[in-house]
């Protein structure tokens, strides 16, 4: 199933993208979104150990699953205020 | 009253938004752009954010903290893009009928804001780099490239 990830600050910088696409399994989870990502983007493997993600606005845990509606969002360590 | 601007914050609008008869306490903080961190001098400071969940997670904040102090009113601002030095990148305000309530209050909004709200901050340097803060990330990045 296809599915899509927001990225941003470093992130997005080091893809040269706001967002990727990529194909996992049905059933994926975020911990397979994790590496799928790493992937299909080599620039992002070191610092995704660090980076949390949303689904729909709301954290999720590395087990929470994906769908292919899913909004989902790869935050880096979050720097505000 | 949860805020994302691209605007400057404005003081005296945020005190006037909290202030009420019920309450006896008014704190205000408000996070600005230091010049110097570890002798390294910052010309501006940039900020971008998953605008849809920076707005619901500091709605979920406010809703935490009236559920933990009697606040009366609640303002949480989060300033975008350019924030010079001196200028104020983001404003918690509450008031609480009792002083105590009021700084404890604002504290724990701040921390939380600073730990969970998707914002980042991009270092301007004196010395025309750039650098995104990303806290904890052991890798040393700079100018957007792996060093």
């Amino acid at each position: 199933m296809i599915i899509r990830i927001k990225l941003f600050a470093l992130a997005q910088d080091l893809a040269g993208a706001e967002e990727v696409t990529l194909d996992v399994a049905p059933g994926a989870t975020i911990e397979t979104v994790r590496e799928a990502l790493a992937n299909q983007v080599p620039e992002l493997k070191s610092m995704l150990v660090s980076c949390a993600f949303a689904i729909n606005n709301e954290y999720a845990t590395t087990s929470s699953p994906v769908e292919p509606e899913d909004e989902i969002a790869c935050l880096p360590p979050v720097s505000g205020g | 009253m949860v805020e994302l601007t691209d605007n400057p914050i404005c003081t005296d609008q945020i005190t006037a938004q909290v202030t009420s008869p019920q309450c006896g306490a008014v704190v205000l903080f408000l996070g600005t752009t230091r010049q110097l961190t570890d002798g390294r001098e910052t010309v501006t400071l940039t900020y971008t954010s998953y605008a849809p969940m920076a707005q619901s997670e500091m709605e979920k904040l406010e809703d935490q903290a009236r559920s933990r102090w009697p606040i009366g009113e609640c303002v949480l601002i989060h300033r975008l893009g350019e924030v010079p030095v001196g200028q104020a990148s983001v404003a918690v305000a509450v008031s609480t009928p009792h002083r105590r309530d009021a700084f404890e209050a604002a504290s724990w909004l701040m921390d939380r804001i600073k730990e969970l709200v998707p914002v980042w901050k991009k270092e301007h340097w004196a010395t025309g780099s750039t650098q995104w803060v990303h806290p904890g990330m052991t890798k040393n990045l700079e100018d957007g490239t792996l060093q």
